[in-house]
């Protein structure tokens, strides 16, 4: 936000004064990204995740944009098409593991990115639109991550589609037609195909213009902070050029390292080797599964093994989109006054011995076959999911009484924020 | 338009006092004719917009197919492929059929006897789309050696659906039986299909 301290755009040349006046990209530019934007001083590295997310967004576009100028969307060929880009194209083994990996890379970046909103509160007044936005973006991005894993029509492709566009035959009375609707047959074939190769290319472009909408509502209050704190005085604060430019540029060189590591010498690794075997409509693999990303869902909808008023199956679809669903109303549902878990005891005792854990059995559960003990264990962990944001979050959050905050974000760091507390005349603190 | 010149904005309305104090003015009703007209005309444009993604002729003209059955033997069963989907025939042993008959239908999630799942005089022939009602996997069951399921059936190995000797769903998160396609018998040993 613009903290009346924010330092002002001032254009250094003719050319960047001609700039200025028709259209003022470059001071956009700065008061969203560079000097003229100050951010809270004491942000660790759990907030360099929007920025990595940002970096696969564009990676995923631009590697995109290359394989589409080598696939067809068509049954006969798209699989052939795939191998002929990791196999024949000048580099292509490069741009196809880069955005197979990066696909992982962009959920594991943005899941860290969602569960440190989760733990700060982040979601909190006044940033209850970010979040929501956020929401939206996760998503977008599940529908495009799914329609391009159908692309390479192997039999994790193919298998994937049906089981997913399946989901929606659970909706009563239009369930049916719908799925035939969105396949444009009875099976996935060339029409769904060739659909969700146009909406895959889609897709990332309006996640694009979603994720301006996302820091457009950051920049009204400004990033939060590890402690919760809001920023009082121009103290609490440092500009985003030099000091997050750096901060996030070292974090993309470490997630770059790890990164690259997969693609060079595990580029398979997050893959199921399935999806090396062409589409077979009439045999389906004996274990299929989705991409990791998508287990902690999965395990959910496959929970519901028992009719109870409505079918099983409807269940199972209605419980798989609540539970994202349900982040949208976690601005309300957490009554706190508090956003910071660090200053919570018991949310943060919730947080760590109870949701990550669930979280991690589901994920475990996702990937495993559909057989006890998964079930029943998928099943508790479901139960707990829900409870925990729906029943446990809005409790404890009235009844705790939070640990004493820091006066400012600049006492958090160094102890005593004398400026701030004694008004203008206290002697500056020593930095 | 007249407002580019900000002539229209400040110019009295000359159609005011035409139709007077009694409510609509003539301005108020070409406006609301024109909105009205482009939403229809919105509405028209989305017609072709939803139905291009419904199934294509060429799709919808893959809808029969003939099979013949002489060489299928009691206890086999084939798969074949029908609106590119696969279809299980069965011709079902008389130990499997006495397992269908000896359930209690109104025990079942989806109520249905051995009898209503086949054409008369062709009972132990049961013709079942190899399509799981839960989520579309191919149950397995059909082919030698695999896994039947507890009911003896299929079974459906992506999230764990049993169904018994007549395809009837008994376990598991699938809502309803192994769906029956229409077909009929033009021959003792020739089904059409569709
Ligand atoms: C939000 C960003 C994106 C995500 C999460 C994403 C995800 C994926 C995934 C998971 C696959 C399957 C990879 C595999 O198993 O081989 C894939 C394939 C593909 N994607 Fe994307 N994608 C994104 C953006 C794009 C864009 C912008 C384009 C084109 C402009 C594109 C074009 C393709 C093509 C042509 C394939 C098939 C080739 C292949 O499978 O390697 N993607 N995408
Ligand atoms: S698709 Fe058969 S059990 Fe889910």
């Amino acid at each position: 936000m613009s903290f009346p301290w924010a330092k002002e755009y001032t254009p250094q040349n003719g050319v960047m004064k001609f700039f200025d006046e028709k259209l003022p990209l470059p001071r956009f530019i700065y008061n969203a990204v560079g000097a003229g934007y100050p951010v809270p001083r004491n942000l660790s590295y759990f907030w360099n995740f929007g920025v990595l997310a940002g970096f696969f967004l564009v990676l995923q576009i631009v590697t995109g944009v290359v394989l589409a100028m080598h696939y067809a969307a068509n049954t006969q060929v798209a699989f052939a098409t795939v191998e002929h880009i990791a196999r024949d194209v000048n580099w292509g083994w490069l741009m196809r593991y880069t955005h197979a990996n990066g696909a992982s890379f962009f959920f594991v970046v943005i899941y860290i990115h969602i569960f440190r909103g989760l733990f700060y509160a982040s979601y909190k007044p006044p940033r209850e639109m970010i979040w929501l936005i956020g929401v939206v973006i996760f998503l977008l991005m599940m529908a495009t991550a799914f329609m391009g894993y159908v692309l390479p029509w192997g039999q994790m492709s193919f298998w994937g589609a049906q089981v997913i566009t399946g989901l929606f035959e659970a909706i009563p009375l239009v369930g049916p037609p719908l799925k035939t609707w969105l396949l444009g047959g009875f099976a996935p074939d060339n029409a769904a195909l060739n659909r969700f190769f146009s909406l895959h290319f889609l897709l990332p472009f309006v996640i694009a213009g979603a994720v301006i909408l996302h820091i457009w509502a950051l920049h009204i209050p400004g990033s939060s902070n590890p402690t919760g704190v809001e920023v009082k005085t121009e103290s609490d604060t440092v500009p985003f050029h030099p000091y997050y430019t750096a901060k996030d540029g070292f974090g993309l060189g470490v997630a770059l390292i790890v990164f690259m590591t997969f693609v060079f010498f595990l580029p398979n690794t997050l893959g199921h080797p399935d999806n090396y075997i062409e589409a077979n409509p009439l045999s389906t693999p004996a274990h299929i599964v989705p991409e990791w990303y998508f287990y902690p869902f999965y395990a959910i909808l496959r929970a519901f093994t028992f009719d109870f008023i409505l079918p099983a199956k409807l269940w199972g679809v209605l419980a798989m989109f609540s539970a994202i669903l349900v982040w949208f109303f976690l601005p309300w549902l957490d009554k706190g006054p508090v956003r910071s878990g660090h200053y919570r005891p018991l949310f943060r005792k919730f947080f760590w011995f109870g949701l990550i854990p669930v979280m991690a059995v589901l994920f475990y559960c996702g990937g495993a076959p559909a057989e006890e003990p998964y079930v029943m264990i998928s099943q508790i962990a479901t139960a707990y999911y829900f409870l925990h944001f729906l029943v446990i979050l809005p409790i404890i959050s009235s009844i705790e009484r939070p640990d004493p905050l820091p006066f400012s974000i600049t006492e958090a760091v160094l102890g005593s924020d004398k400026k701030a507390v004694l008004g203008e005349n206290a002697e500056p603190v020593a930095t | 338009m007249a407002s580019t010149t900000g002539i229209a904005d400040t110019t009295p309305d000359v159609t005011e006092g035409v139709e007077g104090e009694d409510g609509v003015r003539r301005r108020d009703f070409i406006n609301i004719a024109a909105v009205s007209a482009a939403g229809v005309g919105g509405l028209a444009v989305l017609l072709p917009l939803v139905s291009q993604m419904a199934p294509s002729k060429d799709v919808l003209a893959e809808s029969t197919t003939e099979l013949d059955i002489s060489s299928l033997d009691v206890g086999q069963s084939i798969k074949a492929v029908f609106r590119k989907q696969p279809i299980f025939v069965r011709r079902l042993t008389p130990a499997e059929i006495e397992a269908a008959n000896a359930v209690n239908t109104s025990s079942l999630r989806d109520p249905q006897t051995l009898e209503e799942r086949t054409k008369p005089g062709h009972e132990s022939v049961l013709v079942v789309m190899g399509v799981c009602t839960h989520l579309g996997c191919v149950p397995l069951g059909a082919q030698e050696g695999e896994n039947k399921g507890e009911f003896g059936g299929y079974f459906c190995p992506c999230h764990g659906s049993h169904y018994d000797t007549a395809a009837r769903i008994r376990k598991g998160p699938a809502p309803s039986n192994l769906v029956v396609p229409d077909y009929e018998f033009t021959s003792d040993t020739t089904l059409v299909i569709g």
